[in-house]
């Protein structure tokens, strides 16, 4: 599926430049991407090296593996194929924690972290094990309790309550979080079905 | 409220920082070697994702670029409006998981235009803090650790967009309408 997009994408843009008579604009178009992909990962490498280090710390001291202990009852219904004491679970947690309180730029690196983890636990490396479609999915609609970013924003144009919108937002964040988590358990269950062993699963018609 | 969340936000990393390697100390981990070990990792992992999201960052600029992107919003605009949802906000459906700097250009944008209060400002505040850049996550998150096939996920992100994006239509109808 993602193939299929982003192929699409390109395609799609490339006609309307065309039929638009700017053709020169897919050209810059293409550099610019580029430079955004770079830039942005250059961004992330103070933030990776930081967090990294911070939870190495963490795992060393065995920080990781007691808030795995305390909190992995509470989601470890979501990943049944994670060990219970494995370094993952903590790293998952972390994760979610960070979300939670819209840390955004410390929930990238513990979500990298719980990836690696969940990575040596996975059977097929080129392939995303079940638990790594389940941490996906619960970045993707990203549970927040508190948008600080929009809170700012909406200051910033001398809005009357600027928090007004922490109610709505949460509501349909938990939503969206209820929807990802059976939309995957679904998936998951039917690709479970049609090919028992996960390392078999890889079959073109999953690629998605 | 609004004191307290500030107090959280401000507060919540300084603690972290401060806690984690005194808590180490305490447990006998040589706190500083083991920052550094942890740490040399990081680079090594930013620089494994730079393929990933160059490759998606040139498909979305020759996407938007082109006029496509603005071409598919318009399309989509009027099919909305009749449920009595503002038209103007419909664009956020489309680039919020596609892009998270252009969606959050977008909501600055009509929240200035429309004001912070307004129906229009408090819908893109919600649809822009209840859920995250899919496209962006599954590169970032996949591209890290080399995931080529990540099966159904892509599928699960925009399903959930999908309902989040009508979840906050809706709240927003029911809670300020």
């Amino acid at each position: 599926m993602i193939n299929l997009i982003w192929l699409m994408m390109i395609l799609i843009g490339f006609v309307f430049a065309a039929v638009n008579g700017k053709i020169e604009v897919v050209t810059q178009a293409a550099f610019d991407g580029a430079a955004t992909g770079v830039t942005v990962c250059f961004g992330l490498i103070s933030v990776l090296v930081f967090w990294m280090g911070m939870m190495k710390m963490a795992e060393d001291a065995g920080l990781l593996g007691r808030i795995a202990k305390l909190l992995g009852p509470v989601v470890g219904f979501l990943f049944p194929d994670v060990p219970k004491n494995h370094p993952a679970m903590g790293y998952i947690l972390s994760n979610m924690s960070a979300n939670l309180l819209g840390l955004g730029n410390a929930a990238t690196p513990m979500g990298i972290k719980a990836m690696q983890q969940l990575q040596e636990l996975n059977p097929d490396k080129q392939t995303a094990s079940p638990a790594m479609c389940t941490l996906l999915a619960l970045n993707t609609a990203s549970i927040t309790i508190i948008p600080t970013t929009l809170i700012a924003i909406r200051l910033n144009y001398h809005s009357a309550n600027a928090t007004e919108i922490v109610g709505t937002t949460l509501m349909a964040t938990i939503i969206a979080t209820l929807a990802a988590i059976m939309a995957d358990r679904w998936y998951r269950n039917r690709t479970l079905r049609r090919s028992p062993r996960i390392s078999k699963s890889g079959n073109p018609g999953m690629k998605g | 409220m609004l004191t307290f969340i500030n107090w959280i936000s401000v507060w919540a990393i300084p603690v972290i920082i401060a806690f984690v390697p005194l808590y180490a100390f305490t447990k006998k981990v040589p706190v500083y070697e083991s920052f550094v070990d942890g740490a040399k990792d990081g680079f090594s992992t930013a620089i494994s994702i730079i393929p990933h999201l160059v490759g998606m960052m040139v498909a979305i600029s020759v996407f938007r670029a082109s006029g496509a992107l603005d071409f598919v919003i318009q399309f989509f605009t009027p099919l909305v409006s009749w449920m009595g949802v503002p038209g103007e906000v419909l664009p956020l459906g489309i680039l919020r998981p596609l892009t998270g700097t252009g969606s959050l250009a977008f909501t600055t944008d009509l929240i200035k235009t429309y004001g912070p209060d307004s129906m229009i400002g408090r819908m893109a505040s919600t649809i822009q803090g209840s859920t995250d850049t899919t496209l962006y996550v599954l590169t970032v998150y996949f591209g890290a650790v080399g995931i080529r096939n990540g099966r159904y996920a892509l599928k699960v992100g925009l399903f959930s967009d999908v309902v989040g994006f009508i979840a906050a239509l809706a709240i927003c109808l029911i809670v300020f309408g």
